[in-house]
């Protein structure tokens, strides 16, 4: 396909549920204002864990966004919150949802899904239960009648099913009655970038008109936790949670692992406009690379991070020039905000410090599968009020990052383009690059 | 607009029956079960006794040396995919730094992509065991415990071997594979998926080669547990393994679960033809969609969802239903699904369907999960290669209302196309049409 005709896809719609709101008015002020997210654990007793806080979802509560929540009270909830996300997305976007009979206009098989979900956590009292009964600690095996008892006793069907990564798709594919191209994917950190991607892929290919796409994850629980406290990943200032996600600071020592979730309508532009709806930004490129470098490090010279922001420039038809503001990966730990200004660097060259570039995870944490999509809301948001959200928790700058963070306080400035970008374990980059409207 | 042509140039598949896509073929054709008695671990308290495991291999035998040490860090479900992964290059004519040779590297690594379907990567129970172990308190599992002591017998990089994108994280470090990478989780509908993706990456300019399917080892005591728990797996065969799985037959009492991974070559048919590739098919059509159904885990009864993929596969390929030479359905065995795709092909194929051999592949291969739509696939490759379609096992007593011309005998003749059926217990759907290649039949 030539690039002169690539079709214009375009945001008519958005929602989050998320550790600072569960409408996006609510989460941006809070990144605006520093308002903090995390806070100690509850979701389970963390409380000899190394890290013992993180950024949750609190007071979630479905009915408030539907009608009947029959169909979705069984989900993880990631599930859960997706489907929160993506009925606020579908109001702002006017696309009706919960009916059969759809008056909105848009062919369901031409309506698509794609997410950046995660695993639901395993049924954790009946999971431990079983291995503690069924090993043997002196013969160290496993007798696995014991566990299967345990197992079949005591799991729930539903517990079960609803683990599957694939899960969070089909609740918002039943909530909306989509009938189009439907994915779900995870690559780590990076998913729910890729999930955009992807579908404003599909859209421009023609094989839909509107694409529901975003994230959704949550990872705090006794394995999640466990496997990234293992791991080193995760910041363990368990003294001062509110301040422990301080991306690009010389202090960070890890993450803060969060959850929750973010759908954006994607849509055709020659879609949006025949249906009238309101458009918040222009999806213009997309890039995905893999680092192929090493299974537990970036690679050093941030190779296909820099690789990935070229493909979307590309992609886009944008000058580096014209990039005023990069929404930055920016999880706090020690390896991805050096790398990831690294590769900054290596493609903006020695202008790369008067490119604003700042992390929302300071207040928000880290939503690992879903933090791209919520992040690219805070994109629009920032298009729509020509304010950079700013870097939280950024007091002592690490003396070999040098770019312009936007520490601590939001910053006005005339936006047009910005880039989004994701990180995710295993070398995975992906970027997109979102342009304000102009018809 | 016109986009590129992209073509199958290498296939290469670890299943049940064999350690390679040969091996696979050959199971088929003469119509070998490869479902026997759990040995992976013992299945005695287990309603479903039965599964489709790979032949014993040495992991050793499919890696670089540079890759021994990385090996620790591979589940099962990576160690398959990296086996097919290096069949499938092979088979392409890709010669890869993972091929450990002098000859030139004629794999591009910015211009390749990695597509994979991948599972829920369960975890190793018995390596967690110790850890849990030593979290009792009064007998009893003790959160405080965990924190304090437990987790220190975990190993450290214990999360990377179970994120279900180091699948391609270990292949594009071997192949040195630099292009987009993706991994899609749409349990038995990922295999078709990550074709779907990597062929429209393909369209797009994206690259010119990709490496895509999917891989998932579900011989896993809690993947078999969960299959059990929402009533997919069979628990009535665990005397006649090779006879349990049954798609479309009246006897049929559930799907028999396995593991393995198909792998497959993708690339521009300019760009293969440039090097002069050995082209094995074209992937000339494809289709997705929902089912919208609760239970989530059983289809529509129509099956609409799939329905729905099917038509746009064949729209797409514009072809009629009488171009179609064979269909190779999901055909689980689970009888109210089976009912429900055959009322799905019913609707789309009308009289035709009669007439058009239908070869469901579970009742040998099992049912392999994110691998299950890929080795379909390569199937169809090998169907098409050698013109000849293997007969159907266990479908002895075909189900009251099937329409379904289930291959009873083996059949010789050339191939024009061959449709795949795929979807998802959560009700992703899919379709993918192959044809075959140029210069052959028409």
């Amino acid at each position: 396909m030539s690039d002169t005709q690539k079709k214009r896809i375009v945001i008519t719609g958005m929602g989050i549920v998320s550790p600072i709101g569960h409408d996006i008015e609510t989460a941006w002020q809070a990144m605006l204002s520093g308002k903090s997210g995390v806070a100690p654990t509850t979701i389970f007793d963390a409380s000899t864990m190394p890290t013992q806080f993180s950024a949750e979802v609190k007071n979630f509560d479905l009915s408030r966004f539907i009608q009947n929540t029959d169909k979705h009270a069984q989900g993880n909830r990631g599930s859960q919150f997706v489907v929160a996300a993506t009925a606020q997305a579908c109001k702002q976007a006017k696309i009706d949802t919960e009916t059969t009979t759809p008056t909105d206009s848009i062919d369901r098989t031409r309506l698509g899904v794609y997410l950046g979900a995660g695993e639901g956590s395993v049924d954790n009292d009946v999971f431990f239960k079983a291995l503690a009964q069924a090993w043997n600690p002196e013969e160290r095996t496993m007798d696995w009648a014991t566990w299967a008892k345990v197992a079949f006793g005591q799991m729930t069907p539903s517990h079960e099913l609803e683990q599957e990564p694939n899960m969070p798709a089909s609740h918002v594919a039943m909530l909306t009655g989509a009938r189009g191209p439907t994915r779900s994917c995870l690559t780590a950190c990076a998913a729910s970038t890729q999930a955009v991607g992807e579908a404003m892929s599909i859209l421009r290919s023609g094989d839909a008109d509107v694409m529901i796409a975003g994230g959704a994850h949550s990872m705090i629980h006794p394995l999640g936790v466990m496997g990234f406290n293992r791991l080193t990943a995760l910041s363990t200032r368990n003294e001062s949670p509110e301040t422990a996600s301080r991306p690009f600071s010389g202090s960070r020592d890890g993450f803060v692992i969060g959850e929750g979730a973010a759908a954006l309508i994607l849509e055709t532009l020659e879609s949006a406009q025949k249906r009238g709806v309101t458009i918040l930004g222009e999806l213009v490129g997309y890039g995905s690379t893999a680092d192929a470098f090493r299974v537990t490090d970036m690679h050093d010279e941030a190779r296909g991070a820099i690789a990935a922001l070229q493909a979307a420039l590309q992609d886009a038809k944008i000058d580096k020039e014209d990039i005023d503001y990069i929404n930055a990966h920016g999880t706090s730990t020690l390896e991805n905000d050096s790398i990831e200004t690294l590769a900054v660097k290596g493609v903006f060259g020695p202008d790369a410090g008067s490119t604003p570039v700042s992390s929302v995870k300071g207040t928000m944490g880290h939503l690992i599968g879903a933090a791209g999509a919520a992040e690219l809301i805070s994109c629009v948001m920032a298009l729509r009020d020509n304010t950079i959200p700013p870097t939280m928790n950024l007091h002592d700058p690490d003396p070999i990052l040098d770019l312009d963070y936007v520490p601590n306080a939001p910053r006005q400035a005339d936006l047009n383009i910005i880039i989004n970008e994701s990180f995710g374990f295993g070398g995975q980059n992906n970027v997109v690059i979102l342009k304000r409207f102009e018809a | 607009m016109t986009s590129p042509r992209v073509v199958i140039t290498g296939v290469g598949a670890i299943s049940p029956l064999g350690l390679t896509a040969q091996d696979l073929w050959d199971g088929l054709i003469n119509g070998r079960s490869g479902i026997g008695h759990i040995t992976a671990f013992d299945p005695a308290g287990f309603a479903c006794q039965l599964a489709g495991q790979v032949p014993e291999y040495k992991l050793r035998n499919h890696i670089p040396k540079s890759s021994r040490k990385a090996a620790k860090l591979m589940s099962r479900d990576i160690q398959l995919c990296v086996i097919a992964a290096n069949e499938a290059l092979r088979h392409a004519e890709f010669n890869t730094p993972g091929m450990e040779n002098d000859n030139p590297i004629t794999l591009n690594p910015t211009r390749t992509a990695v597509i994979l379907g991948a599972g829920l990567i369960s975890c190793d129970l018995e390596e967690l065991a110790p850890a849990v172990a030593a979290s009792l308190k009064n007998g009893q599992f003790d959160l405080q415990q965990w924190g304090l002591e437990g987790i220190q017998h975990v190993t450290p990089l214990w999360l990377l071997k179970y994120l279900p994108n180091m699948l391609a994280c270990h292949i594009s470090l071997i192949h040195d594979i630099q292009g987009p990478s993706n991994t899609i989780t749409c349990a038995e509908a990922s295999g078709h998926l990550a074709v779907i993706e990597a062929t429209q990456i393909i369209q797009r300019g994206c690259a010119d080669a990709a490496l895509c399917g999917g891989t998932e080892a579900k011989v896993n005591p809690i993947v078999l547990a969960r299959q059990s728990l929402i009533n997919r797996a069979t628990s009535q065969s665990n005397h006649a393994p090779d006879q349990a799985c049954r798609p479309f037959d009246t006897n049929a009492t559930g799907s028999v679960f396995g593991e393995g991974a198909g792998l497959l070559v993708l690339e521009s048919l300019d760009k293969a033809q440039t090097r002069q590739a050995p082209i094995l098919a074209e992937i000339v059509g494809f289709g997705q969609s929902n089912c919208l159904n609760t239970p989530y885990e059983n289809l529509e009864a129509d099956g609409m969802g799939v329905q729905i993929a099917l038509s746009k596969a064949i729209e797409k390929a514009g072809l009629s239903p009488d171009q179609i030479d064979l269909i190779i359905p999901h055909g689980t065995g689970v009888p109210r699904d089976d009912t429900a795709e055959n009322a799905a092909l019913s609707a789309i194929f009308g009289d035709s369907l009669g007439k058009i051999p239908v070869l469901p592949t579970k009742s040998m291969l099992s049912n392999t999960g994110t691998a299950a739509g890929a080795l379909d696939l390569i199937t169809a490759v090998k169907v098409i290669q050698e013109a000849r379609i293997p007969a159907a096992i266990n479908c002895t007593d075909k189900a009251p209302n099937c329409h379904l011309a289930i291959c009873s005998e083996q059949l010789e003749k050339p191939i024009r196309h061959v449709l795949s059926c795929s979807y998802s217990y959560g009700g992703q759907t899919t379709a993918v049409i192959l044809k075959t290649p140029l210069g052959k039949t028409q």
